[in-house]
């Protein structure tokens, strides 16, 4: 509808604008296309004459609100783009709507954009709109933001005013990590510092909006990341086998092996497909791109898969920490599972817990059961199986998500991986040419000989929640008893087994996958494996588990974490407290408690002989031969 | 990345995840420059194929050069054609403005096919800077059964992520070619030398910037008679594309209101 702007490479940035309602977003578009002279013939006069028909007053708004229904209302509906262009380049300005329940077209318009243009009204200042659109821009990821404080006019013009304001924003945004690029008094009413400079504002020397805009950079593709692929689709049109995708990142070119994650098969490239053919085949391709590629093997992809280079492969995880804003129709609770889209991947996930939501006012964390519609939360997401993902801050395409509830986008949330462990290593078999080989001896016949079955008794609990105490005890009580029975400690493992592990999320990981292991073949041997770890995630848990099978007996040593930190034992609390351990379970770290422990063993509420009197009933129930023929007997 | 490549890989990337998404899908093809290069980078998206079929509601008015245009390029593209007769506008919803009168034989042409084939998506090459309503489009946009559009509560679509789980009697408009300008859709048929109808170039001072049926479809005056003229001509235009269409002007709200019931 505007003049068609004049098209050279790379020459297009896209502006959101936003703010408050009635702060004058829609007017100061109306009057940036009429001073720059983008609006087409007779536009002007036909929205005046229409203004007269219904008996109101011209407003340079009513050019965007071009939809019946917005100008019933006064209000604009939903996103809506225009084209105009300076001297310098050509723009597409998205207008965003500033009220509260259409958020989710103001996050629709602003996640397209290079840059904003936040208005802020000089009459009423900072409002809430003005922090929460400010908030979402830094969560989408739009860096480069101008404020306009509109209205000038009617305030006088006053350099005080604008002061006034401009102190409140900045120390807002300072709140988040942002500095607004320009901050600008303005009136898009009156035609001042949008494209002409205002007379009545000598005190400003700093650019207009126009300028402002000029200065923006439109967003560089992110060429240098590394390699990330989504697949869309594999296609068998004719002979060959096409696997397409977009380039979020990175590059490709033939002859490179490539990662297909989570399923964690490599293949080379064999070609890059186009149409129309070319004369000389493509050889390479960067971020931005779709494209289709052949493959050297014909290895198993499918829609969902992430190509890497084998070198700076995503993140494997089932489990991760996000920040989201909600949109849907009924809140986001915990335990509910959502539908998880991911660039093209999809999977089942549960909202694990509901850290906190986060006051856009003032950026305050409180508890909460549930987010609300609009709202900004952190929270923990557990998938059903693994997926390849990045973090947000170092990946941004493939570090964000958005959740379905039913048929609809309920919200969108960036990828942090905080105190939670990439799992790639845990899951990657190295060793190929390795069988396994029959034992001689069955597990039958060494339970026969012992008395008992063999398994794995795995404590997990906080620091200082009674886990050693009752582990040792609990050891000791059953080798009386004539059990073959061994403990396998924290600290103890780390001195031997584990001496080359450390304490970041991934060695912590590693470190319990290993006991994990060793623990499976104790049990294996016919013996009873007691393990004392805090073993805080679920998934190594789960990892354990599966490494023993169906002898693995979980048992939850629980203690609130005030009860545990007034035992500190080892003076591990006071150490944290203080900030000298870092990522400490508790305090500083997650705990997640297990689902559907075998036994919870309360130590809080017990003394330490009723806890072991119940453990003992456990074991003999569970791994007593005499217990099992008296059972039958009876 | 240059501009026009921009604009390809986002366009592909839109076609590709529709064919993977919806069950059945049909493209419509207007004959225009538009659906020609939405034809295009249907090629392109798919290599070579275009694996799924054309629309043509045919209202039996449009230019006898469309007809012409359209036999010989299913047949050069390897298209399949699904055409269907709009009914009469006695059928059609009188108190409407004569000239959307006529249009809207055409949503009620689509209706028809959509009765009989039940395209859970259809592919439809509109652009947002064509019509201020238009400009409020999402690329995935939901219909209700009977093709209604509810643009007061459209989906949040955002990083590229879009609706594509919906109830049973939904369908869905898929629009490629929402980021494009009329101006791009020139260079870009310059640049990949896709064909084009005759009637855009200027023959007697006149030429049409927007192709519609005869009755109701105007030319603008202009000298442009090759692709070149047009792209110099457009750079400096004021004119609307669609002014040469007549129902968009007999009142304010007509467009809005053919569109909120199903047209394109």
């Amino acid at each position: 509808m505007a003049t068609q702007p004049n098209v050279q490479a790379q020459d297009l940035l896209r502006i959101v604008i936003v703010g408050h309602v009635d702060h004058g977003k829609s007017t100061l578009v109306g009057r940036l296309l009429h001073d720059t002279g983008s609006l087409p013939k007779g536009k002007v006069e036909e929205i005046r004459a229409m203004s007269e028909r219904r008996g109101m007053p011209f407003e340079y708004a009513f050019l965007m609100d071009a939809l019946q229904a917005e100008r019933d209302q006064g209000i604009t509906i939903d996103t809506s783009q225009i084209w105009f262009n300076s001297d310098k380049r050509n723009y597409v300005i998205i207008d965003a709507p500033g009220h509260k329940e259409f958020l989710k077209n103001m996050i629709t318009g602003a996640a397209q954009s290079d840059a904003a243009l936040l208005i802020i009204d000089a009459v009423e200042g900072v409002r809430e709109q003005s922090r929460r659109h400010g908030y979402l821009l830094h969560l989408l990821g739009i860096r480069q933001v101008a404020v306009a404080v509109n209205k000038m006019d009617l305030v006088n013009y006053s350099q005080e005013r604008f002061s006034e304001i401009s102190r409140d924003y900045r120390a807002y945004l300072s709140g988040l990590g942002v500095e607004p690029t320009f901050i600008m008094p303005v009136s898009a009413r009156e035609g001042d510092n949008i494209v002409s400079r205002s007379t009545a504002m000598d005190w400003y020397d700093g650019p207009t909006v126009l300028e402002a805009l000029d200065r923006f950079t439109p967003e560089a593709l992110p060429g240098d990341l590394p390699l990330r692929l989504p697949v869309q689709d594999v296609y068998k049109f004719d002979e060959r086998r096409i696997i397409a995708g977009r380039i979020e990142s990175g590059r490709i070119t033939v002859g490179d092996e490539v990662l297909f994650s989570p399923s964690n098969k490599t293949a080379r490239v064999k070609s890059l497909e186009t149409w129309p053919p070319h004369a000389a085949a493509t050889t390479r391709a960067g971020a931005g791109y779709c494209v289709g590629i052949t493959l050297d093997e014909q290895i198993f992809a499918e829609r969902g898969d992430l190509i890497s280079h084998v070198k700076n492969a995503p993140i494997e995880t089932d489990v991760f920490r996000a920040r989201l804003f909600w949109l849907g129709r009924e809140p986001l609770t915990p335990g509910k599972t959502y539908k998880l889209k991911l660039n093209t991947s999809e999977a089942q996930v549960q909202v694990q817990n509901i850290e906190s939501v986060i006051d856009t006012g003032d950026l305050s964390h409180t508890a909460a059961e549930q987010v609300e519609r609009n709202q900004v939360a952190e929270v923990v997401l557990r998938s059903r199986r693994m997926l390849a993902l990045d973090a947000f801050n170092d990946k941004p395409a493939t570090g964000r998500f958005v959740l379905v509830d039913d048929y609809d986008i309920a919200g969108g949330g960036i990828i942090s991986m905080e105190g939670y462990a990439d799992q790639r290593q845990l899951i990657t078999q190295r060793s190929t040419n390795i069988v396994k080989v029959e034992h001689g001896i069955s597990e039958e016949e060494r339970a026969r000989v012992n008395g008992h079955r063999g398994g794995v008794i795995w404590f997990t609990g906080l620091s200082g929640a009674g886990k050693s105490t009752l582990a040792v005890e609990l050891e000791r009580r059953l080798f009386e008893k004539g059990y073959s029975v061994y403990v396998l400690d924290g600290d103890n493992i780390r001195f031997g087994l584990n001496a080359n592990l450390g304490f970041s999320p991934e060695d912590r990981s590693e470190n319990i996958r290993r006991v994990g292991e060793v623990a499976a073949l104790f049990a294996r041997a016919g013996m009873i494996a007691i393990t004392a770890f805090i073993s805080p995630y679920r998934s190594d848990r789960d990892r354990a588990r599966a490494a023993a099978t169906d002898i693995f007996h979980e048992v939850h040593v629980c203690a609130d974490v005030k009860t545990c930190e007034s035992r500190d034992p080892k003076g591990l609390y006071q150490k944290a407290r203080r900030g000298e351990i870092k990522d400490f379970t508790g305090v500083s770290a997650p705990y997640e408690a297990p689902e559907n422990p075998e036994l919870i063993i309360d130590t809080a509420g017990h003394s330490i002989e009723e806890c072991l009197a119940q453990l003992l009933r456990y074991v003999e129930t569970n791994f007593s031969l005499r217990t099992a023929a008296l059972r039958k007997a009876n | 990345m240059n501009h026009l490549d921009q604009l390809e890989n986002k366009s592909v990337f839109i076609l590709r995840e529709a064919f993977n998404r919806l069950d059945k899908i049909a493209m419509l093809w207007s004959l225009g420059k538009d659906s020609n290069v939405m034809i295009w980078l249907a090629k392109k998206a798919f290599f070579g194929n275009v694996p799924f079929p054309v629309l043509h509601v045919d209202t039996g008015k449009k230019f006898k050069e469309m007809y012409e245009f359209r036999d010989h390029y299913v047949k050069e593209w390897g298209l399949t054609l699904i055409r269907e007769n709009c009914p009469p506008i006695e059928e059609i919803d009188p108190s409407l403005p004569m000239a959307a009168r006529s249009a809207a034989r055409k949503t009620a042409g689509l209706k028809k096919i959509q009765e009989r084939e039940k395209f859970s998506g259809l592919i439809a090459g509109i652009r947002r800077d064509e019509q201020a309503t238009r400009a409020k489009e999402r690329v995935f946009s939901p219909r209700g059964e009977e093709g209604q559009w509810d643009f007061r509560d459209q989906p949040p679509e955002f990083w590229d992520q879009y609706k594509t789980d919906y109830p049973p009697g939904t369908h869905i408009r898929i629009h490629p070619l929402l980021h494009w300008t009329e101006l791009d859709i020139w260079r870009y048929t310059q640049r990949e030398k896709i064909p084009t109808i005759s009637l855009y170039y200027a023959k007697d001072g006149k030429r049409y910037r927007s192709l519609g049926d005869e009755d109701i479809t105007f030319p603008v005056e202009s000298n442009a008679s090759t692709i070149e003229e047009i792209i110099a001509e457009l750079q400096t235009t004021n004119i609307s594309e669609r002014s040469g269409r007549a129902m968009d002007h007999e009142s304010e709200d007509a467009f809005e209101r053919l569109r909120a019931d199903g047209y394109l």
